[in-house]
């Protein structure tokens, strides 16, 4: 399913990306000449103070926003040069997205959430119902199904959340910081969840973390800092 | 095939999250809807009053009959013809004729004063004069109550509209002809038509009673067909004797209703269309309160790879189904309360009351379901182009 069509073997291929926003007169320069290489299969997470720009990182790589100069290949597709209708497509395809706050429909039960980016897909109704099954069972919430997320835990949330986020099996999972509202306990629940499915599924993660806790889990971690990646921390 | 059917699918379910969070929204959503009513609700009720009144005119029309009346006059009222110009009028080619003789009356016009029911006021009722040929020009006359007057005598007999309108029509009363009482020996009805706003008597004995010698004011014929009306109005036209105005029936109640339907309609469209603005502005509120508040699942949706043109048609179609709601809601308050509504009215044209009922017609429910559809669709395409065009990712951080 990782299968690699990039020349030289890395998944996610950041070039001498830069990024900047406008806010008014004032340029936000964020991210300048960036290179970042994710090979398949590995879980990467990235650190950095607040600000440095993670989230907006992540956002380039998701295919969620576009760099002010620079490549992104992922999967061979260079999103920078997509068209906005094409971009949702393949994000539909390859990418599975794992957000803080969970960002769950609250009018749907966790089954109905789970299902949702499978309605983008041509699975019939009985396909999305086998796979919906299997997903909760990997996160151990197959008891849950049919709760509404306001009646579940902030663990169980997330969950459901990465439930959604596996449920296409998509080429690439990006977590922006997916136990930064949890508790130790529901977070150590949550990063194991994310190990195994690198580990035993051979996904492709990279999580955004506050928490060297959390980035301890990652078989690598990378610094980002005044624009740039290390793979140091700065002191 | 394939593609379509799942962008449908991404419709319904963007359709169905903004529809299950209406109750979190019911102030703006019930604000919005009863708007919509409201304008759809006037705009079908004004219009129901032309439509009622445009009908009782036109039922009064049959397509072989005509109206002679002197040159240049608006209405019977201000016409006048003699004894002979009646006669050679009857007698003219095209006229249907019976054993009894050429299918013509000859009638005259006059005003009584009688109280409303509803006001106690008093107001003008047409008395008109006719002869007996009247009742096969009138081919739809029914005695409903009551009996015919006797020719050559003093009685009345009263349309139901008149009766229902006015006090003192009930058979058995006596209504002030001149310096005259006249008994009201029946109650008819005329299928809808302008003649149930009127009490009959026999032409010669109402001459008598007012003193008009042998004059008259209008001749109503009925046609062999309705194609002889062309040689009619040519022959009477022609012939110097004669100084007339020939119209068909329906070009008579269509002149006659003119001036009030078009009042009515103007005013209707006005008033709807001064509230169908202040409708657009509430189902914008709403539209936009519904992409504020669900800014940041409509950004999630967009991240997972659901289109933006799916948001656009959903939000789109969620707000024509809220218009679509307000229109059923108006119009069926508009059935309700207006049609069949009995009223009376001045006709603008003799200065009399006649009575009509509102009609709502399903032309009018359509009419009025297009204005609510074209207040959602107004009121929901700016917010659901801005939701589609939100950048998403500044969109997925909104709490
Ligand atoms: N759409 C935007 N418009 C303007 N400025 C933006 C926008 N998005 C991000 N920024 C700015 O870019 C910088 C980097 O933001 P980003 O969210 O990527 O940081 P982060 O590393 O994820 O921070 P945090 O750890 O707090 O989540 C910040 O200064 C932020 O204010
Ligand atoms: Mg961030």
């Amino acid at each position: 399913m990782n299968a690699n069509p990039s020349s030289n073997g890395a998944l996610v291929q950041v070039e001498g990306v830069e990024k900047v926003f406008h806010r008014g007169a004032e340029d936000i320069h964020v991210l300048a000449d960036l290179h970042l290489r994710v090979p398949a299969g590995e879980f990467l997470a990235l650190m950095g103070p607040s600000g440095s720009g993670k989230t907006t990182l992540l956002n380039l790589i998701g295919g969620l926003d576009r760099p002010s100069k620079g490549a992104v290949l992922v999967a061979g597709e260079r999103l920078d040069q997509l068209s906005d209708r094409r971009l949702a497509a393949w994000r539909a395809r390859h990418i599975g997205f794992v957000f803080q706050l969970y960002n769950l429909m609250p009018v749907l039960t966790a089954e109905r959430n789970v299902e949702l980016p499978l309605l983008l897909t041509h699975l019939s109704r009985a396909e999305r119902r086998q796979h919906v099954e299997t997903a909760l069972a990997v996160v151990g919430l197959s008891h849950r199904a049919t709760h509404y997320p306001r009646t579940l835990s902030g663990g169980e949330q997330q969950r459901v959340g990465i439930a959604r986020g596996i449920v296409t099996d998509p080429t690439l999972l990006l977590c922006d910081e997916p136990t930064g509202d949890l508790d130790r306990k529901a977070g150590d629940e949550i990063l194991d969840l994310l190990q195994a499915l690198n580990r035993s599924h051979g996904k492709t993660i990279i999580m955004v973390t506050h928490d060297p806790h959390a980035s301890a889990r990652a078989a690598r971690t990378v610094y980002l800092n005044k624009g740039q990646l290390s793979n140091e921390p700065v002191k | 095939m394939a593609g379509l059917i799942n962008w449908f699918s991404q419709i319904g379910s963007i359709t169905k999250f903004g529809l299950m969070s209406l109750p979190q929204r019911r102030g703006a959503v019930a604000a919005t809807v009863l708007g919509i009513a409201g304008v759809v609700a006037v705009l079908v009720g004004v219009l129901s009053i032309a439509a009622g009144f445009r009908q009782a005119m036109s039922v009064s029309a049959s397509p072989d009959g005509a109206i002679v009346m002197r040159n240049g006059a608006d209405s019977e009222m201000v016409s006048g013809l003699s004894r002979e110009e009646t006669r050679l009028i009857a007698d003219a080619p095209g006229v249907a004729r019976n054993q009894a003789g050429p299918l013509a009356s000859a009638e005259l016009l006059v005003l009584i004063d009688l109280p409303k029911r509803t006001t106690g006021t008093d107001a003008n009722v047409p008395l008109r004069g006719v002869e007996p040929a009247a009742l096969q020009v009138r081919q739809r006359l029914k005695i409903i109550q009551g009996r015919m007057f006797d020719w050559g005598k003093d009685e009345v007999i009263v349309g139901c509209g008149a009766a229902r309108e006015f006090t003192g029509l009930q058979i058995g009363s006596n209504i002030k002809v001149g310096r005259y009482e006249w008994p009201v020996v029946g109650i008819f009805s005329a299928n809808g038509s302008v003649a149930e706003s009127e009490i009959w008597s026999d032409a010669k004995v109402l001459q008598d009673a007012y003193h008009r010698g042998d004059s008259f004011q209008s001749v109503h014929v009925t046609l062999d067909s309705p194609g002889s009306f062309r040689a009619f109005k040519d022959s009477l036209t022609a012939n110097p004797q004669l100084n007339v105005k020939v119209l068909r029936q329906s070009e008579f109640y269509a002149e006659q209703s003119e001036t009030l339907t078009r009042l009515i309609t103007t005013l209707g469209f006005l008033i709807a269309f001064l509230m169908a603005i202040g409708a657009v502005f509430g189902a914008l509120n709403t539209m936009y309160s519904a992409v504020a508040t669900r800014t940041r699942e409509i950004a999630t949706l967009r991240a997972l790879g659901f289109g933006g043109g799916a948001v656009v048609v959903a939000l789109m179609f969620e707000s024509l189904l809220l218009a679509l709601a307000g229109g059923a809601l108006g119009g069926g308050l508009a059935y309700f309360a207006f049609n069949n509504f009995h009223t009376s009215t001045m006709n603008w044209q003799s200065f009399s009351q006649i009575t009509f009922a509102f009609r709502v017609t399903p032309a009018l429910l359509v009419h009025g379901t297009a204005w609510a559809a074209a207040i959602g669709f107004a009121g929901g395409l700016f917010p659901a182009i801005r939701a589609a065009r939100l950048p998403i990712a500044p969109a997925l951080r909104e709490l």
